[in-house]
């Protein structure tokens, strides 16, 4: 997910050894991998545990708009699917939680950041899922802006975080198809039914575009980012490549994107696009977007409602360990 | 108990690493870590994370603090009796003209 502030990690940067980062930055210019026992700039390593947290976070919180609706999926294929896509997105959060935790953090104190509201999550999750096409929305919009981000990040110069997400993108494929499937077959279906698709296209495109983050003049960390090889492209290169991609696949199924000025340009070959509505933007980042409050509240009781199950399992290991010291 | 207290010990069960192999017969490979209260519910949260498609026939999970690395701070000085050695390969030999496989 696109990075964004937050209010976490703002402990002031001690100065570094002028050398040791020289040769650090020489490193990735020659591009190596950055591995978790190396030396790195502290500022690196923050950015880092910032950014694969709510990363990570993302996915988790990702489940709750979609959980939503498995128990309403209009047939079993479309279940099946939706189950396996929402159980990926808890591995995901898991990878990125393994990977953030390579940075000496711990992964308790990471997901209390996100219970108690103190971490940022990608903003698209604080839109409501009204119907079905919803669902197919979030896989061909929001997974394919995901796709697209994350391939990027696959290259990226820390190398626990570019190996979760090449695992990821295998993955993540499969979820952009189904979600097109199913916006395809909605768009082919009756009137009613193209008209769903198009009302569920119209509600996420605009959300999913802010899905690459501020525009790169408005971006704080972007530079420093693309600077250590954590970031290879812009948000606003990455932003167009999706709407580049998106263009064509909404064509072919007779859909609309809600842009009228969407054109293509004959001199970039780049589709232009309309402005984006930063104010909504930073709404949504600052807490008041639809369902801020409905996911943050979901996954607390989630959480609580797991508490038993952390509690067996950790009475289990206790009752297992005098008899394995026995053996 | 606490709700804390149960959020505490999630964050307190060991870290186990996992390594799989995948189907057509290579070396197991570090895939990434898991925590678990026991060996066997590393293996089963391992089977659960890394392998939804079948990616291995075989995985080992060994407790992260029982790894014994080496330095990156050590990597010149430790690597070192195997980097000054090209007659170790085979493009340090000349081969006579005219042969061409061999």
């Amino acid at each position: 997910m696109p990075e964004q502030p937050s209010a976490v990690h703002k402990t002031p940067t001690p100065p570094e050894d002028p050398a040791r980062q020289a040769e650090f930055e020489a490193r990735i210019a020659r591009g190596e991998s950055i591995e978790p026992k190396d030396w790195m700039p502290e500022r690196y390593r923050k950015q880092l545990v910032r950014m694969m947290s709510q990363h990570a976070h993302s996915e988790v919180v990702g489940m709750l708009p979609e959980g939503n609706w498995i128990t309403r999926a209009p047939s079993l294929r479309r279940k099946m699917a939706l189950l396996a896509k929402v159980q990926d997105e808890a591995g995901h959060g898991l990878y990125i939680y393994c990977g953030t935790e390579t940075l000496g953090v711990d992964r308790h104190e990471l997901i209390q950041q996100l219970l108690n509201g103190t971490a940022k999550y990608s903003s698209i999750f604080n839109y409501p899922t009204l119907t079905w096409a919803d669902i197919g929305c979030i896989g061909w919009f929001v997974d394919g802006a995901a796709i697209v981000n994350q391939t990027m990040l696959a290259h990226a110069s820390y190398g626990p975080y570019a190996r979760a997400m090449v695992r990821i993108c295998k993955e993540e494929n499969f979820h952009k198809k189904q979600g097109y499937e199913i916006v395809a077959t909605l768009a082919n279906g009756t009137p009613e039914q193209k008209a769903m698709a198009q009302d569920a296209v119209n509600r996420w495109w605009w959300p999913s575009l802010m899905m690459f983050g501020p525009s790169d003049k408005d971006s704080a960390n972007s530079e420093e980012l693309m600077r250590w090889g954590v970031k290879k492209k812009s948000n606003d290169e990455l932003r167009q490549r999706f709407v580049n991609l998106t263009v064509a696949q909404a064509k072919a199924i007779g859909l609309e994107l809600p842009d009228p000025a969407l054109t293509l340009n004959e001199e970039t070959q780049n589709w232009d696009f309309g402005p984006i509505d930063w104010d909504e933007f930073w709404r949504v980042v600052k807490g008041d977007g639809p369902c801020n409050r409905e996911r943050l509240a979901a996954r607390n009781a989630a959480h609580d409602d797991g508490a038993w199950v952390r509690a067996a399992a950790t009475a289990y290991a206790a009752k297992q360990a005098p008899a394995t010291e026995a053996a | 108990m606490t709700e804390q207290a149960h959020g505490t010990e999630d964050s307190q069960w060991p870290l186990w690493e996992v390594f799989a192999q995948p189907p057509k017969g290579e070396a197991h490979e570090h895939v990434g870590s898991v925590h678990a209260a026991t060996a066997e519910q590393a293996l089963q949260n391992a089977r659960d994370v890394y392998t939804r498609r079948g990616e291995a026939v075989s995985l080992w999970v060994v407790p992260s603090a029982s790894i014994v690395a080496s330095t990156p701070e050590d990597m010149g000085p430790f690597f070192d009796p195997g980097n000054d050695k090209p007659y170790r390969h085979p493009q340090f030999y000349k081969v006579p003209r005219g042969v061409r496989v061999f």
